[in-house]
């Protein structure tokens, strides 16, 4: 799995081995570091946590799917009824359900509190029937379940009338559509609700009290959203491939033009990895993280971006052919002198990285938002 | 001053822009990007009768143009439209290389090529090049009356389909030295060439081309032993002016759709367009595109010229295209989110040529430092 893992984030890891992966850190007892001990976690502080994503990343372990574990869970430990928590959490840490997140719709981005998608009991009171699309939706090919946000009343202000219900993938009326995004990667899809019956016993928390869930989510999402293990990782890769590269005669690390490239960003990343660690030891003494997550976002991406932009510059013209990792079969037979894998297919992949999960943008007005009390 | 095109160029320009927009929407290239030869020989046929290759001839060569704003002209409009057909590789390197040093024999291949029958492939690059058109290790060597060729030729685009092979090797020197250079017209199908063919990001499709003692002719020799060096150079820069056109036009397409978008798509009520953090970056685009546009017109004013001039502006535009490209690319897809990360939304293939232009005949580093070089010599 490192291999497949190596440079490339995991892209070209199967369903299979991120359930095994899952499998082997739940048995270490390693799979839920961020959840109380009460139900089955480690309940690791920031900064335990920290040294846990650094050294996987810097082993190029593949990456925890965060749906269930990372997202889920802590609303359901928070807002969830006891009943849910001990149904759905033990099957999370079995392996037996794969969550995806139903949030973003097509005129639902940047202005997630827009969103259409109606969820309306039924006379019995026994379901709601849900009506709508989610787009976005990372992994939802191999998801059984999925969390959604759905309108539940559309008389009110639009933050005060969405709900947050579970749904089950397979019920009559849904369909996942892939999306293939530039570079050939099947990692994201569309999911289509006609008519869908889910249980009210699948709402969590109140009804139309969903946006302060998903509020309470998106800080969670945004934990080890600096990447700094990531861009650790892929600044190694860069400089493996420009000591391999010649240029003029001599290897392209010792190119000033480039050795500056690579220099500027290791500078930029060495302060932000103790940005990071700031920030990181603030949260573990029980300060609740504020518009500095907002800033790792934006200077994270930034960095991550940047060393996916030299990656494919050191690979020069052998950056050209279509090799991707999501694509089966399509780096078989490629040229790569460099071992350089599929650094321009990564670079185009990981423009994502400054559009979701809250775009650049959003991350920006925030900070201006907070900082100047606006 | 007057920047107008000539009556001629405008006439190409609109046809080509018109023919273009018609035949060659986002469907139809998609459709060509899945093909397994990674382009359309219907359309290769219908742009040649338009005289889309003969305008990249001049009228000794049998064309009808030839000039760095007849090949400006001809790629801006390609750009546009994200055309993937090689016309860059069959007409302006290796058919160009073809007309410039040709004998009677050889110079029948370029009306082939301008009427649209035949398809070359300049194989020069190999895999410890990277940019330097002079580290030639490819070898060369006369035995009787032969010449056998030896090496690795790395990322030669259209390399499957050519007809022709237009090969550099070194007949004698080092790899760095640019005398020792000559070139070879091989036919595709020769002994002891061997091509393994992959399909490129941003489309179209190249090959490793191998060359295990290929015997050929000494007629086969492109002009004089060991003297190709500056025709390579100056057809490199030809396929610079053009590349940098075709940049453009991508990039005209992807300020375009940009600009669409931030009008269309509504968050928070209104238009995103109307939010001054777009709109700013969005200027920023646009000033970015008037400083490529005029980039290409000094790079192709100035391909006639002499050396040095010529070849300061050629990597002053590389320079330039290669920045201002990256930024509008990024940009462009950043302030569309995640619609155009999509592979069927017309700007994820744009941002790809934009983009990818930067991998061949050097990037904007290395253009930078050619730049300097040259401006100090």
């Amino acid at each position: 799995m490192q291999d497949k893992v190596a440079g490339t984030d995991g892209d070209g890891l199967t369903k299979d081995d991120m359930e095994r992966w899952h499998a082997i850190l739940n048995a270490q007892g390693w799979l839920v570091p961020n959840w109380p001990k009460k139900f089955g976690g480690a309940e690791w502080n920031a900064v335990q946590r920290h040294i846990f994503e650094e050294e996987a990343a810097a082993a190029n372990a593949p990456r925890i799917v965060p749906f269930g574990f990372g997202m889920l869970a802590p609303v359901l430990q928070k807002f969830g009824s006891k009943e849910q928590n001990d149904y759905w959490l033990p099957r999370m840490l079995n392996g037996d359900d794969w969550w995806c997140q139903g949030y973003s719709e097509p005129g639902a981005g940047s202005d997630l509190a827009s969103l259409k998608t109606t969820a309306i009991k039924n006379e019995e009171g026994t379901h709601y029937i849900v009506n709508g699309q989610k787009t976005w939706t990372t992994l939802g090919q191999h998801a059984n379940m999925i969390f959604c946000l759905v309108r539940t009343d559309k008389d009110v202000k639009q933050q005060e009338g969405i709900s947050f219900l579970l749904i089950d993938m397979n019920t009559p009326g849904i369909e996942v559509r892939p999306i293939i995004l530039l570079d050939g990667a099947h990692e994201v899809n569309e999911v289509w609700f006609t008519d869908v019956k889910v249980p009210v016993e699948n709402l969590v928390g109140e009804e139309n009290k969903g946006w302060t869930y998903a509020k309470y989510l998106l800080t969670h999402e945004r934990t080890n959203i600096a990447g700094v293990g990531f861009s650790q990782a892929g600044l190694n890769t860069v400089k493996r491939l420009a000591r391999a590269e010649m240029s003029n005669g001599k290897p392209l690390i010792k190119n000033p033009y480039f050795a500056a490239r690579v220099a500027q960003v290791e500078i930029d990343l060495s302060a932000m990895s103790t940005t990071n660690l700031r920030i990181i030891s603030k949260a573990a003494a029980g300060e609740a993280p504020g518009v500095e997550a907002s800033m790792l976002k934006v200077k994270g991406t930034i960095i991550r971006q940047e060393i996916n932009d030299l990656a494919r510059r050191a690979a020069g013209a052998y950056a050209m052919p279509f090799a991707s990792e999501a694509v089966e079969g399509s780096n078989a037979g490629l040229p790569d002198p460099l071992g350089a894998g599929p650094v321009a297919a990564k670079y185009f992949n990981n423009r994502k990285l400054s559009i979701f999960g809250g775009s650049n943008e959003i991350q920006r007005g925030i900070i201006a938002k907070v900082s100047m009390g606006g | 001053m007057n920047f107008d095109l000539t009556e001629e160029r405008q006439m190409l320009q609109d046809t080509l822009r018109r023919f273009l927009r018609e035949r060659y929407d986002t469907a139809t290239r998609n459709q060509i990007l899945d093909s397994a030869t990674g382009m359309s020989a219907e359309i290769w046929e219908q742009l040649a009768e338009l005289g889309v290759i003969g305008a990249l001839f001049t009228e000794e060569q049998g064309g009808f143009g030839g000039k760095g704003f007849d090949i400006a002209v001809v790629f801006e409009e390609l750009g546009r439209a994200g055309v993937v057909e090689p016309f860059l590789d069959t007409a302006v390197l290796a058919g160009g290389l073809v007309a410039d040093l040709g004998n009677a024999d050889q110079l029948a291949h370029v009306e082939d090529i301008i009427g649209g029958a035949c398809q070359m492939a300049f194989a020069h690059g190999e895999p410890t090049s990277r940019y330097d058109l002079n580290r030639v290790q490819t070898s060369a060597k006369m035995d009787g009356d032969d010449i056998v060729l030896n090496g690795h030729k790395a990322v030669v685009v259209n390399a499957e389909a050519a007809h022709f092979l237009v090969v550099s090797a070194r007949e004698s020197g080092q790899p760095g030295e640019d005398a020792g250079i000559s070139l070879f017209v091989v036919p595709a199908d020769t002994k002891g060439v061997t091509i393994q063919g992959y399909a490129l990001l941003a489309g179209g499709r190249a090959a490793e081309v191998m060359l295990d003692d290929v015997r050929l002719p000494a007629s086969a020799r492109l002009g004089k032993p060991g003297e190709a060096f500056a025709a390579i150079e100056a057809r490199v820069a030809a396929a610079n002016v053009a590349q940098c056109a075709e940049t453009l036009g991508a990039m005209e397409t992807a300020t375009r759709l940009t600009k669409d978008y931030l009008m269309t798509r509504k968050q928070f009520g209104r238009p995103i367009g109307t939010f001054q953090a777009l709109a700013h970056r969005m200027s920023d685009l646009l000033i970015e595109l008037e400083q490529a546009r005029s980039a290409v017109i000094n790079a192709a004013g100035h391909l006639e010229a002499g050396r040095k001039p010529r070849e300061i502006n050629i990597s002053a535009a590389k320079n330039l295209m290669g920045r201002a490209g990256r930024l509008v690319a990024e940009d462009s897809i950043q302030m569309h989110g995640g619609i155009a990360m999509t592979q069927e939304y017309e700007l994820a293939h744009i941002a790809k040529r934009i983009t990818m232009a930067d991998h061949r005949f050097g990037d904007t580093d290395y253009h930078l430092e050619r730049f300097i070089d040259f401006a100090a010599a």
